[in-house]
């Protein structure tokens, strides 16, 4: 579940990063090194929530149906489709595929 | 207004319009995800408002979805959003002024906007573009969420239907054109293959963060990189890609 507390938690420290290069843009300068870190520790973070979430349901192997149709929409981002048939196709996918039994 | 639309150019507003549809199918898909997945109406739509980065919203309840506890997915969601940090350096001329407009502006500075006020060479220019991206991503952002989240509650059975399969996609979609780069690459594989080993064995949420490990392969950034290029993920990559 995700509490009401947690909410503002994030919505609090999302804005806390927002409001700190406007309040000390004068002052402060952050590294090259720093921001690359950050913007790498975003991509690692959406990969692996990817991984997880395809592969994983709880602590267990999710089935082959869910990681394939996230493959098929790879596949379809990778060739530059739009984003709605990178979606429904990947949702398409493991739908037939638990359709013809595959769990 | 009127006069913010005179100060840019065409092909700008078009591109604006562009990422604000785009936004709008995202906004949509967060909202259906997040409440066919089970949770209540009322948590995509605060969150939407309140933290406003699609990004760390999808994270931050693909988490929860997972079974993982509240406070893994604020973590998670703050890892990501601390790219944000770098992006309020560098629009902080954008936002100078009374105290009020900094205050509403920060809360407007995304990987979108920080990316269209970049484009734009002069002071003025900057700021109608980085003003008027951010008031109608906001807008488009909201509306788009509460619809799609109205719409996930009249969706039944989710597995049928494969929506368990859409959240990794989407996320995918997003994070691909970040992909580009090898260093990137590398350290979001070995972080990837370190979340799914840890995943039988640590509490739900946690492999997520443990990915970060992947950092140490993070490499140090060239001396040719622009600096706001590399930060341009999460949407601003994708959307992009459509802009063009």
């Amino acid at each position: 579940m995700m509490p009401l507390y947690a909410v503002l938690l994030l919505a609090g420290g999302t804005y806390a990063f927002r409001l700190a290069g406007p309040l000390l843009g004068h002052r402060l300068a952050l590294s090259e090194r720093v921001r690359h870190l950050l913007a790498v520790a975003a991509a690692v973070l959406l990969v692996a929530l990817v991984a997880t979430g395809a592969l994983t349901q709880g602590h267990d192997f999710a089935g082959w149906a869910r990681p394939a149709g996230v493959l098929v929409a790879g596949v379809l981002a990778l060739r530059r489709a739009p984003f709605p048939v990178v979606v429904v196709a990947g949702a398409a996918t493991t739908a037939v595929l638990r359709l013809c039994g595959v769990g | 207004m009127r006069s913010l639309l005179r100060t840019l150019e065409h092909a700008t507003l078009r591109d604006i319009a562009l990422v604000c549809l785009a936004d709008a199918l995202v906004g949509a898909s967060f909202g259906a995800i997040s409440v066919s997945g089970g949770l209540p109406l009322w948590v995509p739509v605060a969150m939407s408002v309140l933290v406003f980065a699609g990004g760390s919203q999808f994270a931050a309840v693909g988490v929860v979805l997972s079974g993982g506890g509240a406070l893994a997915a604020v973590a998670t969601g703050l890892v990501l959003n601390a790219r944000l940090l770098p992006f309020g350096f560098t629009v902080a001329d954008v936002l100078d002024g009374p105290w009020w407009r900094r205050l509403l502006g920060a809360q407007l500075i995304t990987d979108e906007t920080a990316a269209f006020a970049l484009q734009q060479n002069d002071g003025r220019r900057r700021r109608a573009a980085f003003w008027l991206c951010g008031v109608a991503l906001f807008a488009v952002w909201n509306v788009s969420v509460l619809l799609g989240a109205a719409a996930g509650g009249l969706i039944g059975d989710t597995d049928v239907l494969g929506l368990d399969a859409a959240f990794p996609a989407v996320l995918l979609a997003l994070v691909l054109p970040a992909l580009a780069d090898r260093r990137t690459r590398v350290a979001a594989l070995v972080g990837a293959v370190v979340a799914v080993a840890a995943t039988p064995y640590v509490p739900a949420g946690l492999p997520v963060l443990l990915a970060l490990v992947g950092l140490l392969f993070a490499g140090r950034p060239r001396p040719e990189e622009v600096p706001h290029r590399d930060g341009e993920l999460v949407t601003g990559g994708v959307l992009k890609e459509e802009a063009r």
